[in-house]
C-alpha cells in the first residue's frame, strides 16, 4: 500500500511496555528515575528522527500489588526533556478524571512555552478506584461517567488556552499597560459537575493550541486533534481510523524486536515469565526490524502516524534507530521532524484561531 | 580592606545566603526599559537561573497566583501578568541548571496533598535533590472560581488545611524507606518488599489511602518554605518550615527584632533555634558611588510606579476609582471609602484607610509631594541601595548579629537584572567572609547548611540539636 510518509512517535515511560521491563534494562533498577537516564532516552529518540516522545502516567504506581515501580509525574518529565531537547515534540499523559483543569491547563500551556511549541497532551482516564483517594474526591464511576470527565476537562482546558489572545500582551509604556484587558477573555465554562471561571494565568500557547492525542471513543473526536486508533490487525486499524473523525489518527503498536543477544520471541518470553504483557487490542510486532518496516510501510495510507510501544527501551530502541527508522526514511515511508517547527507543523495541522478573538471580531464587523 | 573583627559578633562564621525571586505577576519589574525581555520566554528564565548560579545562589524562587487580578470587577492591566506554572517551568530548569535550588510556590488550598507531593517529589528527583517548596494558602473565594472545589477556606481554616496537607505531604515524601529500590536486575522485585508503606490518613480535610509513587530524593525530601508575618503564620513556620521570607530586611533593629522573636517561637515549639533560615525579600540596587546609585533608585521607582500605577495604588487606599486624576498632582480631596474584600487585587484589607490617607496627607503636605512621589516615598520601602562595597559591609553586618540569614532578591529587570549583583556584590561579599566561593553541597539542604528534614530526625538528633 502506499500514502503520504508516517509520523512516529515513541511511548518512553519506565522501562517499556512490559511491566517487567526492568529486568532487562541497560541500567540497574535504581537509575530508572534519574534525570541522566531520562536524558538519555530522549536524546536517543531525537536522534532517531521520532516527531514525538510520550510519556505515561497514572497517580499511582504502575504495576500492582508489591512489586510496585516508581514513576515520576509525566508533566515534570516532559518539561525536563523539553529543556534538554530541541526538535522532538513531547506529549505527557495527562487523565482529567479528577485532576483540576484549571492546573491542567496551566501545566500543558507552560510546556508548550518552555518548548517553542513542541507540545501535544494525550488525554488518558484513571480508572483504578484507589486514584479516586489520591484526589480527595468522590469516585468517578463507570465508562459514562469517566468520558464526562475527560470532555468537560479538554474543552475547559481549550477554552483556557485561548482565553489569552496572542497579542494580548501590549507592552503600552505611553498608557502604561501591560495587557490589553480587551484581549483577555473569561471563559465561563458550566460542566455537568462544575465550574470554571478563567482567564488563564498563563499567556496562549505558543501552538495557540497544543496537540490533543486521545481516542475516540472516550473523547469527542471534534475535541482531538489526533485519534490513537486501535486494533489487532489492519483491518480492524483501518475500520477504527476511518470511524475517528478526527484531522489526523495514529495507530498504536507494540513491538519487539530480534537484537544481536536474543530473538524478539525469546525476549518476550523471557519477561513472561514475571508477569503478563497485557493484550490492549492492539497492533503488535514480535520479531524482525525489517518485518516491523514492513508493517509500517503498510500503515500509510491508513493512518498518518504511528506511536510505538517498545517491550524494552534499552533493548528496542537500538534496534529502531539502527534498522527501522533509516529504512523507512530512506523510502520516504516515513519523515523526520524539521528543526524550529512545531509539533502542529510537524503533523500538518494549521495553527487554530483563538476562539474568542474571532468572536470578537465578528462583534466588531456588526 | 574593610573586613571587622569577625571575633566581636556574635555569629562570626555565618555565610549569606542568597536567593532570586523571577517575579511573575508584579509592578516592580520595569518592563518598560528597552532592555526589559520577555516575562515568559524560556530563555529568559533559564538566563536568569543561571546568572544566579554562577553568583553561587541557594535557589531560584518561582511564585503563584491562580487567578488574574482584578479591580473593580475588571482584569488589572498595569502589572506584569502571564507566568508559567512554577514546577513544571522549573522541572525545565532542573535540567538546565546543575547545583541551584528550585523552589515553587504552590498554594495548600486549591492543590491535593497526594498530587502536589508527587510533583514536588519528581521535581526533587529530577533536580537530584534541589527542590524547594514555599507554602502558600487562599482564603477566598474568588480564586476558588477556577477550581472544581470552589469555595471559600476562611483564615483559621487555611492554616489547618495547610498543616494538615504538609502532615499528608510529608508521610508520602517518608512512605519509601531510603535505598528501597533495588540496584539489581535479578532482585525479586523492583522495590524490596516492605520498603514502601501505604499512606492512609484520615482528617478534616484529607482521607487519603495510597500507596506513593516515588522513592526519597537526595536530600530527604523538599525544602519547606513559608511567608506569613502574622503571629499564626509564625508559629506555623516554627513548628514546619526549613525557611521564612519575611519582609523585615531593610532595618536592622526590625529584621533582628523579626529574627528573635521567631528564635523564642522556635524554642517553643522545640526545635533549636537556629534550624530556621531567614530570608527577607529584597531589592538591590548598586552603583558605583552611592550618589550613582540613589540616582538609579529614583529612576526606577519612576519606572516601578508610573503615574497610572500610582492612581491605582492610591485608588485601591481610597476606595475610589481615581484614574484619569492627574498623579503629578495633589493628593485627592476626597475620604477613603472602606472597600468590602473579595479576594481580588482592588479590594485589600487595609484596616483603616481613613488614618492611612490622614498620615499621606501630613507627610505629602510637609514635604510638599505630588500624589505620584507621596505613592513612592510611602509605599512598601523595599530593597538595599549603595555601592558593591557598602552593602558588603551592611549585609556582613546584618549576618553576622544574626538579624538575617540572607535574601531573596528581586530582580527589577529581567533577564538582566542580577547581573551586577552577581559580577559586584558578590565578589565583595566573599572578600568580606561572608559569602561561598563555591557550592559545597550539591542539595538545597546543603546549601542553606540544614538538618535533616523534621520528620527524619532521631531522638539523638533532637538531644543534640537541643
Amino acid at each position: 500500500m502506499s500514502g503520504p510518509a508516517l509520523r512516529l512517535a515513541l511511548e518512553i515511560d519506565g522501562d517499556g511496555a512490559h511491566p517487567a521491563a526492568w529486568r532487562r534494562a541497560a541500567h540497574s533498577p535504581d537509575q530508572l528515575l534519574s534525570p541522566r537516564r531520562l536524558a538519555r532516552v530522549a536524546a536517543a529518540a531525537e536522534n532517531a528522527g521520532f516527531t514525538l516522545l510520550t510519556l505515561d502516567d497514572g497517580a499511582l504506581p504502575p504495576g500492582a500489588g508489591p512489586d510496585v515501580v516508581g514513576r515520576i509525574g509525566a508533566v515534570e518529565r516532559a518539561a525536563f526533556i523539553a529543556a534538554s531537547t530541541s526538535v522532538v515534540g513531547i506529549a505527557p499523559v495527562v487523565p482529567p478524571t479528577y485532576a483540576e483543569p484549571f492546573h491542567v491547563s496551566s501545566q500543558l500551556a507552560s510546556l508548550d512555552h518552555i518548548s517553542a511549541g513542541r507540545a501535544g497532551w494525550v488525554v488518558s482516564e484513571e480508572t483504578r478506584p484507589e486514584a479516586a483517594s489520591v484526589w480527595g474526591r468522590p469516585l468517578v464511576d463507570g465508562d459514562a461517567a469517566r468520558a464526562r470527565e475527560s470532555r468537560d476537562g479538554v474543552e475547559v482546558v481549550r477554552d483556557l488556552w485561548d482565553s489569552w489572545e496572542d497579542d494580548a500582551v501590549i507592552r503600552s509604556v505611553a498608557t502604561s499597560r501591560y495587557l490589553d484587558r480587551d484581549r483577555l477573555h473569561y471563559v465561563d465554562f458550566t460542566g455537568d459537575t462544575y465550574t470554571v471561571k478563567g482567564p488563564a494565568i498563563v499567556p496562549r500557547p505558543p501552538q495557540g493550541q497544543l496537540v490533543v492525542f486521545g481516542s475516540p471513543d472516550r473523547v469527542p473526536g471534534d475535541q482531538l486533534d489526533v485519534a490513537l486508533v486501535e486494533g489487532r490487525d489492519l483491518a480492524a486499524v483501518t475500520a477504527s481510523a476511518s470511524a475517528a473523525g478526527t484531522p489526523r489518527t495514529f495507530a498504536e503498536v507494540e513491538i519487539a524486536l530480534d537484537t544481536a543477544d536474543a530473538t524478539a520471541e525469546e525476549r518476550v518470553a523471557d519477561l513472561e515469565e514475571h508477569g503478563s504483557w497485557s493484550d490492549r487490542g492492539r497492533l503488535r510486532h514480535i520479531g524482525s526490524a525489517a518485518g516491523l518496516a514492513a508493517l509500517l510501510g503498510e500503515l500509510r495510507g491508513v493512518v498518518d502516524g504511528v506511536r510505538l510501544h517498545p517491550l524494552v527501551l534499552d533493548e528496542d530502541l537500538p534496534e529502531l534507530s539502527r534498522l527501522v527508522l533509516p529504512h523507512l526514511f530512506e523510502r520516504r515511508h516515513a519523515v523526520r521532524p524539521l528543526p524550529g517547527a512545531s509539533l502542529r507543523t510537524h503533523l500538518g495541522l494549521d495553527r487554530p484561531a483563538n476562539r474568542y478573538a474571532a468572536a470578537a471580531a465578528q462583534e466588531d464587523a456588526r | 580592606m574593610t573586613r571587622t573583627d569577625p571575633l566581636d559578633v556574635p555569629r562570626p562564621d555565618a555565610r549569606l545566603h542568597f536567593g532570586v525571586f523571577f517575579q511573575g505577576v508584579n509592578h516592580w519589574t520595569v518592563w518598560s526599559d528597552p532592555a526589559s525581555g520577555s516575562q515568559i520566554d524560556p530563555a529568559n528564565f533559564r538566563r536568569v537561573a543561571q546568572t544566579a548560579e554562577r553568583g553561587l545562589f541557594d535557589a531560584f524562587f518561582l511564585g503563584e497566583g491562580l487567578r488574574l487580578r482584578e479591580v473593580d470587577g475588571q482584569i488589572h492591566d498595569l502589572d506584569v501578568a502571564g507566568r508559567p506554572d512554577a514546577i513544571t517551568q522549573l522541572a525545565a530548569l532542573a535540567a538546565v541548571t546543575d547545583r541551584i535550588g528550585l523552589v515553587s510556590t504552590s498554594n495548600t488550598t486549591f492543590n491535593e496533598a497526594p498530587d502536589l507531593a508527587r510533583r514536588l517529589s519528581g521535581l526533587d528527583l529530577l533536580s537530584e535533590g534541589r527542590a524547594g517548596w514555599n507554602v502558600v494558602t487562599t482564603d477566598n473565594a474568588w480564586t476558588g472560581a477556577n477550581f472544581r472545589r470552589g469555595g471559600y477556606l476562611d483564615h483559621a481554616d487555611r492554616y489547618r488545611r495547610a498543616e494538615e496537607f504538609l502532615t499528608v505531604a510529608r508521610a508520602i515524601w517518608d512512605s519509601w524507606e531510603d535505598a528501597a529500590v533495588s540496584d539489581s536486575a535479578d532482585a525479586p522485585s523492583w522495590a524490596a518488599p516492605g520498603a514502601v508503606r501505604q499512606v492512609r490518613h484520615q482528617g478534616p480535610q484529607f482521607d487519603v489511602d495510597l500507596a506513593p509513587t516515588l522513592p526519597r530524593s537526595a536530600q530527604g525530601h523538599p525544602v519547606i518554605f513559608q511567608a506569613g508575618d502574622s503571629g499564626e503564620g509564625r508559629d506555623f513556620a516554627a513548628r514546619n518550615a526549613d525557611v521564612i521570607f519575611s519582609a523585615h530586611g531593610n532595618d536592622f533593629d526590625d529584621a533582628l527584632a523579626f529574627a528573635d522573636d521567631l528564635r523564642r517561637r522556635l524554642r517553643a515549639v522545640g526545635r533549636p533555634e537556629d534550624d530556621l533560615r531567614i530570608l527577607p525579600g529584597t531589592e538591590i540596587i548598586i552603583g558605583a558611588t552611592e550618589e550613582e546609585a540613589l540616582e538609579k533608585k529614583r529612576w526606577i521607582r519612576l519606572q516601578q510606579v508610573t503615574p497610572a500605577t500610582a492612581l491605582g495604588i492610591a485608588g485601591l487606599l481610597w476606595g475610589i476609582d481615581l484614574s484619569g486624576r492627574d498623579a503629578d498632582g495633589p493628593l485627592p480631596k476626597e475620604d477613603p471609602v472602606a472597600a468590602e474584600n473579595d479576594g481580588s487585587f482592588g479590594a485589600r484589607r487595609i484596616a483603616d484607610p481613613r488614618q492611612v490617607v490622614a498620615e499621606w496627607r501630613e507627610k505629602a503636605d510637609a514635604n510638599r509631594w505630588s500624589l505620584r512621589e507621596t505613592v513612592i516615598a510611602l509605599g512598601p520601602q523595599r530593597g538595599h541601595v549603595g555601592t558593591p562595597e557598602g552593602l558588603a559591609d551592611k549585609f556582613a553586618h546584618f549576618v553576622r548579629h544574626g538579624a538575617v540569614d540572607g535574601f531573596n532578591v528581586t530582580p527589577y529587570l529581567i533577564p538582566d537584572g542580577l547581573d551586577d549583583i552577581v559580577d559586584h556584590l558578590v565578589p565583595a561579599l566573599q572578600e568580606r567572609g561572608v559569602y561561598r566561593t563555591d557550592y559545597t553541597g550539591t542539595t538545597l539542604r546543603e546549601h542553606l547548611d540544614l538538618r535533616e528534614p523534621l520528620t527524619h530526625r532521631t531522638t539523638t538528633d533532637r538531644r543534640r540539636a537541643g
